[in-house]
This record gives structure tokens, sequence and C-alpha cells, in this order.
């Protein structure tokens, strides 16, 4: 299966990746050679094999709603370029 | 034409755990300073593992048994992906073709009860909170994460409303099984409790949907009704104008009164879900979902059935009565020593509804918190059956209960607030009255009743209040029949 421009340009528009036009046309055929490869694995017929979100068989796996401390605010924010006022600062963003 | 409104309503309700639903980071942000309830789990660093908080989906699933669902077998998590900077994973945590429960239904009121149906409840997370400012002309917006990963469950209903006012009565509804159930504070102006619609109109009669519109922002049960009647007026407006309708989200703006489109690229809705990998399924076993149920305690409609039925309410009273956990357990409590008499019935019922309701209101308390104790109510009640207390003397008597949390029969004698009950002390006031308010016995004694109930007012003015009306009017006509 042979993406378009456009499927890639939508692709890197949700995942806010800027690209430039050649990049686009490289990831294009990359993101194809991908798809041609999961097409390879959809021949197997999985007709009797029950559907699964998991690879590893572990179910159930939960804690009690206990709480311990959180991180010391000068540690959560040690990567921020830019703060304020306690908060992370970010661009603005458009409602 | 007239046009039938079509509404259905997504309520996210925050569940009230102590931990956030995948990381052990307290959920109780209210007053904590920006970014102190926060660990690598919540900022979604890289190679964190989120682990689900039991307790949460405990409280998910005795929500989804109480509105009536059908729990499957398992559950799984999946990614919701998108970007924005409330989300630090750039995806939510949230359930998507295997929610925790389907297929529900709860009554509401409207013109006699009536089913909507529930589609699912499934968990979420919370989102980061959002703070926008302006520097030097420009925008900008700040983070604070302590709201993200708190527990948040999403209640989708079918599209059964036909009105705003059944939206509100849904609302209304589905607020009070949350609190009865104790999973969720309810509050909408704090954001605990938020509504979306989806809103459409079509011809009357007619089985189509038109192009839906998804309404956003409101922030109490008063918004939803006001947004919803002039979403749908603008619908239709734009019909009758030859318009076409658009399918969008719109924002409702509280102070213009108006919703506005927010039509914009960032909401592009291609949120390529898909399992979360980090999470196990959970296998909800029919033992344990049993258990929950047995253990869900008494919901809004039986409790106002029991209420009409033991005590004697009218539907409506208990109707009232019951929409609020507090004020049914408020009620009880008043009438758990001995047998529920009608009149008092009836007077525990006009306190709550009356000065109480209005004292409450005036100083923003819950029934549940005020000083005033359902044991010290009855006190007051029981001094008002006794005669000791006149009516009026016994409002000013509980308005000091409610602000002190004094007790009833401690303010009587602080104030010298007994009744006047002695036919010798009355009887002087009686004699100043007739002495003083000529008229009014003259028309007395031509046949004109209403004189009296002046005359008695009189007394109970001389003498603020205090006077036993009935031993006023007793000695009136003995006096003015001489």
């Amino acid at each position: 299966m042979k993406l378009s421009h456009e499927e890639v340009e939508h692709i890197a528009l949700l995942a806010r990746l800027g690209s430039s036009e050649e990049e686009l046309e490289r990831f294009r055929e990359q993101l194809s050679h991908i798809l041609e490869s999961f097409e390879v694995l959809q021949q197997v017929d999985t007709a009797d094999v029950p559907p699964t979100a998991q690879s590893v068989d572990l179910q159930d796996v939960v804690r009690a709603d206990e709480v311990s401390p959180s991180l010391p605010h000068s540690q959560i924010m040690a990567n921020a370029p830019q703060q304020e006022a306690g908060c992370f600062r970010v661009r603005a963003v458009l409602e | 034409m007239s046009y039938e409104t079509v509404i259905g309503l997504e309520v996210h309700a925050q569940l009230l755990t102590k931990s956030k639903m995948f990381c052990r980071c307290s959920a109780d942000y209210a007053s904590a300073p920006p970014n102190t309830h926060v660990c690598p789990v919540c900022l979604g660093m890289p190679g964190v593992l989120p682990t689900v908080n039991q307790q949460a989906v405990e409280y998910a699933v005795m929500t989804a048994l109480a509105l009536n669902c059908t729990i499957p077998e398992s559950t799984k998590f999946d990614r919701k992906n998108y970007p924005y900077p409330d989300l630090m994973k750039g995806y939510q945590i949230s359930q998507y073709d295997a929610p925790l429960s389907r297929d529900g239904w709860i009554t509401i009121e409207a013109d006699g009860a009536r089913r909507v149906g529930i589609t699912r409840v499934h968990l979420e997370e919370d989102t980061a909170k959002l703070l926008h400012r302006t520097a030097d002309g420009k925008p900008y917006s700040l983070v604070d994460v302590n709201r993200a990963g708190v527990p948040l469950m999403e209640i989708v209903a079918e599209p059964d409303l036909r009105s705003p006012e059944e939206a509100r009565q849904y609302l209304i509804k589905m607020r009070s099984i949350l609190q009865y159930l104790g999973v969720s504070t309810g509050n909408m102006e704090e954001g605990s409790f938020r509504c979306d619609a989806n809103i459409s109109i079509r011809p009357q009669g007619s089985a189509d949907y038109l192009s839906k519109v998804e309404v956003k922002n409101m922030n109490s049960f008063k918004a939803v009704h006001r947004a919803l009647a002039y979403e749908a007026e603008r619908q239709r407006e734009v019909l009758e104008g030859g318009g076409r309708l658009v399918q969008e989200t719109r924002g409702w703006v509280e102070e213009r009164g108006v919703t506005v489109s927010q039509r914009s690229k960032e909401y592009a809705h291609d949120y390529r879900y898909f399992p979360e990998p980090d999470l196990t399924p959970l296998a909800l076993s029919r033992a344990w979902v049993e258990e929950l149920r047995s253990r869900l305690p008494e919901l809004p409609d039986a409790k106002r059935e029991r209420f009409v039925n033991d005590y004697g309410l009218p539907l409506f009273s208990a109707t009232l009565l019951t929409g609020s956990k507090a004020a049914a357990d408020y009620f009880e409590a008043c009438l758990k020593d001995g047998a529920a008499e009608p009149k008092r019935v009836k007077a525990v019922f006009d306190w709550i509804f009356g000065d109480f309701s209005r004292l409450l209101n005036a100083t923003d308390t819950e029934i549940d918190s005020s000083k005033l104790s359902p044991q010290h109510l009855v006190e007051l009640l029981d001094l008002v059956d006794r005669g000791a207390l006149s009516g009026p003397a016994a409002k000013a008597v509980f308005e000091e209960m409610f602000h002190t949390g004094g007790r009833a029969a401690d303010i009587v004698a602080r104030h010298d607030l007994a009744q006047i009950s002695d036919a010798l002390q009355v009887g002087e006031v009686v004699d100043q009255v007739i002495a003083s308010n000529g008229q009014a016995v003259a028309d007395f004694k031509a046949g004109k009743e209403p004189a009296l109930t002046f005359l008695v007012g009189q007394v109970m003015r001389a003498t603020k209040g205090r006077t036993n009306p009935k031993v006023a009017n007793e000695l009136l006509r003995e006096k003015l029949a001489g």
C-alpha cells in the first residue's frame, strides 16, 4: 500500500511534526514500506485466533487506592524551559 | 413548521478516590499549589508504568449498576491520541471499544416518570488545567498538572431527551445518584461534575437526525438549560431562514448568553485509538459484580418511595427532599426517635425547606455541615409543641441556633423568649390593646370578624411575638363579649 502525500501531511499534523517537502516524501516512502510489511502479516489466517489487546499474558494488575508523596516541585519543573507562578509556561493555546 | 428538539448528554464526573487513576499522587488537588501533586507518571515521562486504581474501577462499576447497565466479563483501556497542552503524554488513557459497562437507563420526572437510556459508563483520566494569560498584548498559557490523572468517569446517554428542562431533570437525577453512591461530589461549579450536550432539531414526527451540534462550557444546571434553549432556537432560525446546519462544536458564553462556533484545526477528531499496552485487561468477575450490587445504598427513587409510604409525604415533597441525600438524611435523623406523627413530619419538612434552606443558601453552607444538628432542631420542635415558644419566637431562636450552634432552651432563657400563656399576664396586654384600638373594637362588635385578627396581632406586637396567640384570641373574645 502506498501512502499519498496528503496522508503523510495529515499524520504529521496529528503528531504536531513540522516537516519539509523533502522530508514528507522520504517519510512517505518509509511509512509505505512499513505498511507493506504489515500487509504480509495480514495474509496469515487468523480466523480461529481470538482478538487480543495484549501480547503479555497478564490480567488484573491493579493497586489499592493509597497516596504516596509526589515529586518535589523543583524536580517537576526541572526540565521546563519556561515557568511562571509554579506552572509550565507554554505558547498560547488557541481555542 | 414545528420542530422537535433532540438532546443527548455526556457527563464527566471526578471520582472521590484518595489517589489518582494510574499513580499514587493525591487526587485532592483543590487547594494545592500548582504542580505539587505530580510525579513522573502524571508527567508522562518515558519509561513509567501506570497502574489501575482498584477503587476507581469499583466506583465506576457501582455507578454502572445503579444506572441499570450491563457489566461485561472483561474490560480494557485504550489510548485516545490528540496533541494538546493539557495532555502531558499526547494521549489520554480512556476506554474505546470495551468499556466497563453498556446499555442502562435512569428515570426522570418529566410529565410523569420516563426512562432515559444510558449508552455506556467508562473510566478515563482527567487532563491538566490550562490558565490563559496575556503579557505585552501577547497571549500565552500556563499548565498546572495537579488535575491530570484524577479518575474521571464518563457517562454517555442516548439522545432521548426532548427539551432543555428534561436535560436539567436528567442532570439533577444523575448528580443525586452519584452523591447517594458517594462516588463523586457532583459539584458542577468546581468542575468535578461536567456536562457536554449534543443537540439537534428535526421536524415534528420525523425520525431523522439533522446535523447535531456539540455544546460545551456549561458550568451550572442553569447554564445547561439556557445554552440548550438558546441553541434549539438558533437552529430553528437557521432552518427557517433557509440556511443549512453544520455539524460543529459550539461553546456557551455565559456573559453574553450565546453559543459560538469553536471550529478550529486544533480539534482534528482523529484520535487513532489503540489498546493501552501499559495496562492489562481487567476481568470483572460475576461474584465481584454481585458483591458490589449487594452493597449499593438505597438510591433516590427507592428512598422517595419509602418516604411517601413511611412518612406519608406528598410525592412532590418526597421528590424535593430525596433530591439531596444530605437533606434526606437530616430529615430522617430528626424523626428517628419515636413515632413520626404527621404533624411532626410536616414541621420538620417545613423547617428544612423554609428558614433552614434560606439560611443555608445565604451562608453558602451544606446542610450536613450546619452547626444546627438534627437533635437540636428536635429540641426546638419539642418546645414549640409544648407551647413554650410562639411561632415568631421560634423563628428567632432557630436563626440564633443556626448561627451559633446553641441549644433552643438556653437561647430562650437568655433572651427571655418564653411564650406568655399566663392568662393574667396576657390579660393586662389585652386590656391595653382594647383601650387603644377603639375602631377595631367597634368593628368587631359590629360583627366584623377580621378585626379580631388585627387585635390579636396588636397583642403579639406589644409582646414582641411572645404571647400565645390562642390565649390572646380567647381572652379578647371573652372581654369583648362582656
